[in-house]
């Protein structure tokens, strides 16, 4: 049934309020089971054998003690999962991630594993496991992994995106550039021009919950899969395609997922789980430690930006230039080419260019954190926005309303914008009362911008109504953060009836059609989007079964407030029939009432958002504080209101900690030396203020009641929200990340 | 490897249970008793996930042995409800959605349970300071604490 998409102004009832969600009491009780939680009968314990050296070439492996033991059922190697990748060079990369074949690339890259009865025979079978290595050089900077004496990790790799094409190999893997007009005359034009080089630690997604999984392998070729991951049908795919599984005979379930911010989109282990449960023909368990989690899942790009911005004296941008350089861990990737998309995508400019540059280095291979690549450039850019603003003495966000980019402008990565808030969210921010309040003894102000993309993506959904008139819907999107809520709440709003007579649950692979990640902010707009199609085909069904119960004309049937009601003056007498009326009688008249939908969500509507900053810092120690922070987000429209604050302040925490704390320490030998809470320090509870939100409705015009995705912009501004405030309460400009007292007390220093 | 009998009481009952020396409180929970509401985040007292309480203080239960509960009395997230009546903290952690993906909850809720045991009037800084051992990565925390203040002013019987 074809479905129009478009936005339709109109009042809702269920969307926009705050009820509690589908899976709450489950979660406040203990029983809601995530990754770890599940068990199989007979099921093994699995253990990961990983590379003390961040570069090293694998000469043998000898897993023949290890095989000997009482208790162990089974040990892989790189052996063990051939190459079936056919070419596909990122699927091999995430095969060669999994486990190194030829050579560990990083510290903490998977060598082998091994499951048995339990953990203590598991963990004495990894002693025994034997690996030779020859120890090569490594390097885990990003400007000296790109200097001309560099070892080189892959020799394979030939820059691409240049011209000429250079004749030796680099860990360069790419240039890419975006961009119109002329930046060289743009400068000439400039009175003023900025120009500074940013650097950005490498940071973690850090969710709460390690990586789990439970994998059961059948004799006849089936296998099922319980795990934690923002994608069960493309974990199925990729592991099928990694392990040479028809893909249907893999059933993915996903459990509850304790965080995930992009790092569960990526398999790790659970290609090794498959193959461990294969060998040893039982269900294998793998968890990884919190250890094994920041060594080897998820980390961001480490980045070096050169940021070029001039403007004339009335505060008008000429041109804007970046150079971004992104590592990507030890496999080519395209990071640095989403940054320099995004770079300045909040403004309108007339010249504008970005390079960005791929870099491979000695680290974990970059996974999706949280509007990836953004929060990097917008650092970079908004600094440097923020000094061209002092340097020609405008006020910083006149400065950016000046120059921000409205509906019609064409966006520094190509497309023209529709309607869009990063004008109003400035408007919004320059009216808040938090602009104007007075600081204190060395406490700073600074605000920033931010812009994410959005996805749609393929989505299906399955909406069944139960002879009782109650609805459940099936969707495809995990729920990272109250999505069964806000999922609940559409469906009851486009039936028009109660939410409580919804409930909305995350249906396993082998129950629903292929569904995209969670990811991209996708989830609520995209399974919306599925949802309200499902609900209207449902609804066309259900007419078509009132006219059956009246013996009329369909066509006389108008679907109202959750009943169908028999129009034209012949019918005058007929009662409006309810969802639980027509549902009681449905195996009378055709038998059980669904509502299906397979689509592909476009135009999710680009996003933008504005934050504010005030910290404290101290001069004798360097610490800081951050004293007020105030997030304002255009949300399209906010479905639930709670759980849209709730990703601004949780976007913005992260972020926080990325600008102060959070960083990968890499001792000399290219080994992680602070792989764990304790110090790998995220915000605690006592590190930050209340987080005050604004929500901004700008409707999106492709999306029947404006929702915008909301889950991942509120990461990009804070790193320069919490650097310019930094900045102005000590006087010098911040320009690497994060801003640890370390490195506040050296810019003192310096300055003095 | 021998095991150990260990006789102790959780949410109120007895349980008697055998555990190898070196087995964590939190394994013994989640692997021999089928408690799998307190949660692993580090396994090494960094998160608070694993929060429960021994003899009336909260405690990481990774950083317990299993064999240090003999004759002690344990409390965990299972016996946080009566029956169907959830506990003020967990009905306004729903309320105020102070709950995204919720592995770390119940963590908070013990610790906000224990912290409402000995001040039932908390200040915002004295309720951040008490639940900093345990992290919250998708919330902001914000949410948290504004639930756990409305907890309290409910469980005081101050009108709210
Ligand atoms: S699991 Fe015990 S503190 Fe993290
Ligand atoms: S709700 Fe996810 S870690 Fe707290």
């Amino acid at each position: 049934m074809s479905f129009d998409a478009s936005y339709n102004e109109k009042e809702l009832n269920a969307v926009g309020t705050r009820p509690v969600r589908p899976d709450g009491v489950d979660k406040v009780t203990g029983r809601a089971r995530y990754g770890a939680d599940y068990n199989m009968p007979g099921q093994l314990v699995a253990r990961v054998l990983r590379s003390p050296h961040a570069h090293a070439r694998i000469l043998r492996i000898d897993t023949s003690q290890a095989e000997a033991l009482k208790g162990v059922k089974a040990v892989v190697t790189a052996a063990d999962l051939p190459d079936l990748t056919d070419g596909d060079a990122s699927l091999f990369a995430i095969l060669d991630n999994c486990m190194a074949r030829t050579k560990a690339l990083y510290d903490g890259h998977a060598v082998a594993a091994v499951a048995a009865i339990d953990v203590h025979v598991a963990r004495k079978a990894l002693k025994l496991i034997e690996v030779d290595y020859e120890v090569l050089p490594h390097v885990v900077d990003v400007d000296l992994a790109m200097a001309p004496d560099a070892p080189v990790l892959d020799e394979t790799i030939i820059t691409k995106g240049v011209t000429p094409a250079p004749d030796a190999p680099s860990n360069v893997f790419a240039h890419s550039e975006f961009g119109h007009g002329d930046v060289a005359a743009g400068f000439a034009k400039a009175d003023e021009i900025v120009e500074r080089t940013f650097k950005t630690e490498q940071t973690h997604q850090g969710y709460i919950e390690p990586h789990a999984c439970v994998a059961s392998c059948n004799s006849d070729g089936s296998a099922e899969m319980w795990v934690c991951t923002q994608g069960p049908f493309v974990y199925r795919q990729v592991c099928a395609d990694l392990l040479g599984l028809e893909v249907s005979k893999l059933k993915v379930t996903s459990s509850e997922i304790g965080g995930g911010f992009g790092g569960k989109t990526h398999v790790w282990a659970e290609p090794v789980a498959l193959a461990l449960s294969r060998k040893a023909g039982r269900p294998v368990k793998l968890v990884m430690s919190r250890n094994e989690v920041f060594r080897a899942s998820g980390p961001t790009s480490a980045t070096s930006i050169d940021v070029k911005i001039g403007a004339t004296k009335d505060g008008t941008i000429t041109a804007a230039e970046a150079t971004l350089r992104y590592t990507s861990g030890p496999y080519p990737d395209t990071w640095a080419e989403t940054g320099a998309m995004t770079a300045f995508a909040c403004y309108d400019l007339e010249n504008v260019k970005t390079v960005g540059i791929e870099v491979l280095v000695n680290r974990p291979k970059v996974a999706a954190y949280r509007a990836p690549s953004a929060p990097m450039a917008a650092f970079a850019v908004e600094s440097a926005i923020d000094s061209l603003a002092h340097k020609i003495g405008i006020d910083a966000v006149d400065f950016r309303i000046k120059n921000a980019a409205r509906e019609g402008t064409r966006s520094s990565y190509g497309p023209v914008y529709g309607p869009i808030g990063i004008g109003p969210t400035l408007e919004a921010a320059k009216a808040h009362a938090h602009m104007s309040a007075p600081l204190g003894k060395n406490q700073g102000r600074g605000m920033a911008c931010g812009f994410w993309f959005n996805f749609g993506g393929q989505t299906c959904t399955d909406l069944n109504i139960s002879a009782d008139g109650t609805v459940t819907l099936s969707v495809g999107t995990v729920d990272v953060g109250g999505s069964r809520a806000s999922l609940s709440m559409i469906a009851a709003e486009e039936l028009g009836i109660a939410y409580e007579d919804v409930k909305a649950g995350v249906a396993d692979t082998a129950s629903l059609g292929y569904n995209d990640m969670t990811d991209g902010s996708r989830g609520t707009f995209s399974s919306s989007m599925a949802t309200i199609s499902a609900a209207r085909n449902a609804i066309a069904v259900m007419k078509q079964r009132a006219a059956l119960m009246w013996d009329i004309p369909v066509e006389d049937i108008e679907w109202k407030d959750g009943q169908a009601h028999a129009v034209g003056a012949s019918h005058d007498n007929l009662a409006p029939l309810s969802v639980k009326d027509i549902a009681a009688k449905a195996g009378n008249t055709g038998g059980p009432i669904a509502g299906h939908s397979e689509l592909v969500a476009d135009g999710a509507g680009v996003s933008f958002g504005t934050h504010i900053c005030d910290v404290e810092v101290d001069p004798e120690t360097g610490a800081t504080r951050v004293i007020r922070y105030t997030v304002i987000q255009d949300a399209g429209k906010a479905v639930h209101p709670a759980y849209v604050e709730g990703q601004y302040q949780g976007g913005a925490a992260q972020g926080i900690g990325w600008a102060l704390n959070e960083e990968y320490i890499y001792g000399e030998d290219g080994r992680l030396q602070n792989a764990g809470f304790l110090d790998y320090r995220i915000p605690v509870c006592s590190d930050l203020p209340m987080i005050d939100t604004q929500i901004l409705e700008i409707p999106n015009p492709n999306h029947p009641y404006g929702v915008r995705g909301v889950g991942e912009t509120s990461i990009v501004p804070p790193l320069a929200a919490v650097a310019n405030a930094v900045s102005d309460a000590v006087g010098v400009r911040m320009t690497h990340v994060p801003i640890s007292p370390p490195r506040i007390l050296a810019a003192l220093k310096a300055q003095r | 490897m021998t095991t150990i009998a260990v006789s102790t009481t959780i949410n109120g009952d007895d349980v008697e249970y055998l555990c190898h020396a070196d087995e964590s409180l939190l394994d013994v929970l989640r692997n021999r008793l089928g408690l799998m509401g307190s949660k692993e985040g580090c396994g090494t007292g960094d998160c608070g996930a694993c929060s429960t309480m021994l003899d009336g203080r909260i405690v990481c239960s990774c950083l317990v042995l299993g064999a240090e509960a003999e004759g002690r009395e344990i409390e965990t997230i299972e016996g946080m409800a009566h029956g169907h009546d959830l506990h003020p903290l967990q009905t306004k952690f729903l309320e105020h959605a102070a709950l995204q993906c919720g592995i770390c909850t119940p963590g908070f809720l013990m610790a906000a349970k224990a912290l409402l045991d000995v001040n039932p009037d908390p200040t915002e800084e004295e309720i951040r300071f008490w639940l900093a051992g345990n992290l919250c990565r998708c919330t902001g925390y914000d949410k948290i604490v504004r639930a756990v203040q409305d907890a309290a002013a409910e469980m005081r019987g101050d009108a709210a």
